[in-house]
Formats: structure tokens, C-alpha cells, sequence
């Protein structure tokens, strides 16, 4: 047989995660994101590896917590409301400066909400999931078979850079089936865990992970250094793919799922004779700002397209320190907007049919 | 001919999950309408929160097929429920066509084993070469014994549903032949047919030794 798959896309957020080597996975189960728990508990013993099923998510993530101080790669996933559970655990992690990963398969909120996709956790994900000044990486797979890409990606960053890399999916794409081909990864120079809590085996000082700093002082300049790291992070980790936007005067910005629709509306767009062009954010934190700003010069407005009831759309204001103007076209709750809706806003920004 | 192979009224479809189930049950569904046949279809899918029967259920019903779905599918009610009307199934004069979720949602039919079993059966365990989990016949076997033994069934046949989503060519289904084929040996199945999407079955007719081929209708809805 060929290489190529025909995958849902937790199943490759599961089959991605062994292939970058990680062998443990802690979570508990919650729609739509429960086929991933339950390909890696099938598949996870077949590698010698674990996957656990933990009382709650409180427990899991904070099972994710101590692999990840044994310096293993772990990671844990959920669904809208079990990410929020999750939130004290993650905000430890970042103070404990460990690596992980944690995947969001978003459905409709707030509150327990519904079990169809949505976007609306971007506030929570690339601003405030967690307690404390703090960041951490935040990726966003429009394609199954981009799914496999980032997730390796998302173990490698988490190491160099020693903090939670977050995968923010959608239920579509969580539950869609497309051809996948995990193909080799570019391989990334991974530091070695010196600081690993995994015995000191009477040859070196014990080794601490902690979040916890009596002296204001010190707790300040852990928290300095560890901006200086994000700093780093928004200067070389950027992420982003654009589609005509060269020449655009509406320029469509969406992320996910959201991005392949509003992608075809840009194209309807054009065979109408608007310049529209697509720029997708595959990275939500670092937010690609400065390309986002290089076009704002050229273009006449920007257009938000989302899941929720606009969030994404004040980082596009800040990028492009509100040279033009931003709209918002989103639906939420769980409904998907069409290609038609989308081409109706861009028709409606570009000054109405001709 | 299909129905010379599937000569019960009550034909189960089951499977590891993603591997075109629904779709070949709806499919099943249109061609026996075509063929003037009196048919059901019924929703027993207790596991897929998004695609499902139900998505069918206006086309169907427009054909004249009785469908069968639960209550709350398609909402947002994450409760799996077996819909009361299902019992009618062993009452009815009907070619039924049950679709029931995958893998251990297979477990929604073995409260109906022994009616089943009473009334005969025919269950097509649908299989696809393209799903990493059942693609080596040691794992599509493990997942073959897990669904009999959680539906107290037996499978009776097996339907090569191997396909590649939009990217299917017709390499993709003459590739799956033979690992299909070493499946169904090892089981001690027949290979009831093997399916491919209109414009692939064009391609693929006259080809030798991948017999009885159903051309069907992606039936799977568009999220977008």
C-alpha cells in the first residue's frame, strides 16, 4: 500500500503525536475531540507507550505536569470546556517553564454550549488561558493533513522553548476525514533536558521544577527571562500563508477550518473582478503582526472572518495600528458560515456589486 | 447482483468508524429503490456526533424510504439514543438497511441479537484499506471479533469501501484489492462488492478480478 491515509483529523493529532515520539498521553474524554483518546488507547500500548485515561481534567493536565518535569514529551487534549478546566494545570506548567502540548478541539460555548465547531476560545487560547504574565505557543491546522505538520512541530517548539504549545483545532476539522501522508519532518535541533527531573543517579545536584518563588525579586526576573524567550518566540516562530494578497483591497484574515471557506469566497470574490486576498495566521500566538502591517498599506480594509462573535479581529486593529479599517464576519454556537456569506460581506466592504 | 448476495430483509452494516458505513448504507438504500424494492433505513449510530444517516434523511424520504433516526441526532444533545421506532424493523415487510456506529457502537445491537437471529440477517462488516487501523488484516480481524462479540453477530460478507476521500482514483481502489481479498480469506467471508464513487466505477469497468462494483454518490455531508 501507498503511503497516503484516509484520517480524521483527532486521529492524526493522536498518530502525529507518536511519530514525533511522544508516548504518553493523559486526558479524559469529551465530544468531538474523544477519537483521538481512542486511537492512542488503542495504539499507545502497541508502541510502549501510555495513554491514561485520568479521573478528570484537572488530574490529567496535572499528570501532564509531572511527565513533562521527568523531561518526557507528553501531551494532553479536550474540548472548549474541558480546556477551561484545564487552566489552573497549564498556568503551573508555564511558571514551571515544562514542555507540552495541549490540543483544543473547539466546540460551541460558553458554559457546557454545544458539540458542534466554533472558534471561540481564541480570546482564552492566545490571551488568557491561565493565570499570571505569561504566553505560550498557540497553532492553528486548517487542513488534516496540516495537523500532522504542526504537530511535530508543536512537540519541537515546546522543547526548545520550554513552554505549552497549543494546538486550537475546531470540531470539523476534528471529525473530518481527509488523505493524509505523514511525510518526514525537518528535523530541529532539540536541547538536551538538563534540567529533567529524572533521577540524579548520585552524579549531579538535584534538579527542581517549581512554580513557586518566595522572593518578589526573583520571581520578576524569572518572569523577565522568560519574556525575553517570547520576544525570541514573535522575532523567528511566526507562522502564516497567504493567497493573493499582493494586489488585494480587501484583505480576508481567518485562521482554521474558517480560512478554507473564506478561501473560497476570495476566489468568488475575484471572479467578480474584486481584488480580495486571503492571509491566514497559522500561528495565533506569535500573531504575525509585522506582515500583517506590510499590507496594510496597500490595502482599502481588512475582514475578520470567524467562529465566535469577533476576537481575532482586535489583534488585526493592533497589527496594523488602525491604519485601516477591520470588520468582523463570524457565526457561533456551532454554525459554520458559507462561502456566500463571506463573498456577501467582502462584495459589501469592496462598495456593493458593480 | 447484489441482492442475489444480500437475499435477507434485515441487512446490518457495521465497522470500524470512518470507514464509509453510513455512506454505503444510503447507498444500499437508493439502489434497492431503483430496483423497485419496499426499503427502510435505520440510524443505530450511537457514537458520530456529526456525520451520520440522518443527513440523508430528506433525499431519502423523497425516494419513498422509510428512515429511522434518533430523536436528537444532529444536535446538540450529546446523548446517544436508540430511536422506539427501531423495533418496527422486525415487524415490517421492508428491506431494511441498519447503519450502526463504529466499532464498539456496535454494542447498540446486541440488545437485538436474538430478534436478529430470528428473523435472519445478513452483516456486512465495511472495510477500507486506507484506515490505518484496520489496514493489515491482523488489525481488520481484531476489529472483525471485537464487533461480533460486542453485537452477539456474525458478519456474513464484506464490502470493500477502500477510498481516499476526494484524491480516489481508480488506482486507489485496485490497490485495496488485495489486501481486502487477504482479508476476507482470513475471515472466511465472500467480498459482497466493492464500491467506488460514479466516475471511478466508469474507470474501473471491464478490470479484472475486482468483481461486483457499486458505484455510488458521496453521501457524506459537506461541513462547508
Amino acid at each position: 500500500m501507498g503511503e497516503k491515509l484516509l484520517m480524521k483529523g483527532n486521529e492524526v493529532l493522536g498518530e502525529a503525536a507518536i511519530r514525533a515520539g511522544c508516548k504518553l498521553f493523559f486526558g479524559y474524554p469529551i465530544t468531538p475531540q474523544t477519537e483521538l483518546a481512542e486511537y492512542l488507547a488503542k495504539k499507545m500500548p502497541k508502541v510502549g507507550g501510555l495513554c491514561l485515561q485520568a479521573e478528570s481534567e484537572v488530574a490529567a493536565i496535572n499528570m501532564v505536569l509531572g511527565a513533562a518535569s521527568a523531561g518526557e514529551r507528553v501531551f494532553t487534549s479536550s474540548s472548549s470546556p474541558g480546556v477551561s478546566l484545564k487552566s489552573e494545570g497549564i498556568s503551573y506548567i508555564v511558571g514551571s517553564d515544562v514542555p507540552c502540548v495541549i490540543v483544543n478541539v473547539q466546540r460551541g460555548g460558553p458554559g457546557l454550549g454545544g458539540i458542534q465547531p466554533a472558534q471561540s476560545d481564541y480570546y482564552q487560547a492566545t490571551k488568557a488561558l491561565g493565570h499570571g504574565d505569561m504566553h505560550f505557543i498557540v497553532l492553528a491546522p486548517a487542513y488534516v493533513q496540516e495537523i500532522a505538520t504542526l504537530m511535530g512541530e508543536a512537540f519541537d517548539l515546546a522543547d526548545i522553548y520550554r513552554m505549552p504549545v497549543m494546538i486550537l483545532a475546531d470540531g470539523a476539522l476534528g471529525q473530518m476525514m481527509e488523505p493524509v501522508d505523514f511525510g518526514e519532518k525537518k528535523q530541529r535541533e532539540i536541547p538536551e533536558k538538563t534540567w529533567a527531573c529524572n533521577g540524579h543517579k548520585n552524579q549531579r545536584a538535584h534538579n527542581v521544577v517549581n512554580s513557586l518563588y518566595i522572593s518578589p525579586e526573583v520571581l520578576e526576573e524569572v518572569v523577565v527571562e522568560r519574556f525575553k524567550r517570547y520576544a525570541e518566540i514573535e522575532e523567528k516562530e511566526v507562522l502564516f500563508d497567504e493567497y493573493m494578497t499582493e494586489d488585494a483591497d480587501v484583505v480576508v484574515v481567518s485562521y482554521g477550518i474558517t480560512a478554507r471557506i473564506a478561501k473560497t469566497a476570495v476566489k468568488a470574490a475575484r471572479e467578480k473582478g474584486i481584488k480580495a486576498g486571503l492571509f491566514r495566521p497559522i500561528s495565533l500566538w506569535p500573531f504575525p503582526k509585522k506582515e500583517l502591517a506590510s499590507l496594510a498599506d496597500k490595502a482599502k480594509c481588512f475582514l475578520s472572518v470567524e467562529m465566535n462573535m469577533g476576537q481575532m479581529v482586535d489583534d488585526i486593529k493592533v497589527a496594523i495600528d488602525c491604519k485601516k479599517p477591520v470588520s468582523h464576519y463570524g457565526r457561533t454556537g456551532g454554525v459554520i458560515p458559507t462561502p456566500d456569506e463571506i463573498l456577501a460581506k467582502i462584495v459589501e466592504l469592496n462598495g456593493g456589486e458593480n | 447482483m447484489i441482492f442475489d448476495k444480500i437475499n435477507k430483509r434485515l441487512v446490518v452494516l457495521c465497522g470500524h468508524y470512518g470507514t464509509g458505513k453510513t455512506n454505503i448504507a444510503v447507498n444500499l438504500a437508493r439502489y434497492a429503490v431503483s430496483l423497485g424494492k419496499k426499503v427502510c433505513i435505520t440510524d443505530l449510530d450511537i457514537v458520530n456526533p456529526y456525520f451520520r444517516t440522518a443527513d440523508n434523511a430528506d433525499e431519502l424520504k423523497s425516494l419513498g424510504v422509510r428512515t429511522i433516526i434518533p430523536e436528537y441526532a444532529n444536535s446538540n444533545v450529546d446523548i446517544p439514543s436508540i430511536p422506539s421506532e427501531f423495533q418496527s424493523v422486525f415487524e415490517s415487510d421492508e428491506l431494511c438497511f441498519v447503519d450502526v456506529g463504529g466499532d464498539d457502537g456496535a454494542v447498540a445491537l446486541g440488545t437485538y441479537a436474538d430478534r436478529f437471529e430470528r428473523e435472519g440477517y445478513d452483516m456486512l462488516y465495511v472495510y477500507s484499506a486506507y484506515r490505518p487501523m484496520i489496514r493489515e488484516t491482523e488489525d481488520a480481524m481484531d476489529s472483525l471479533a471485537e464487533i461480533e462479540y460486542l453485537s452477539r453477530m456474525k458478519c456474513t460478507g464484506i464490502v470493500n469501501n477502500s477510498n481516499l476521500g476526494v484524491e480516489t482514483d481508480a488506482e486507489t481502489v485496485k490497490k485495496s484489492v488485495e489486501a481486502c481479498k487477504a482479508f476476507a480469506e482470513r475471515a472466511g467471508l465472500p467480498i459482497v462488492f466493492t464500491s467506488a464513487v460514479v466516475s471511478v466505477a466508469k474507470l474501473l469497468e471491464g478490470e479484472e478480478g475486482i468483481g461486483e462494483i457499486l458505484a455510488i454518490k458521496d453521501s457524506t455531508k459537506k461541513l462547508f
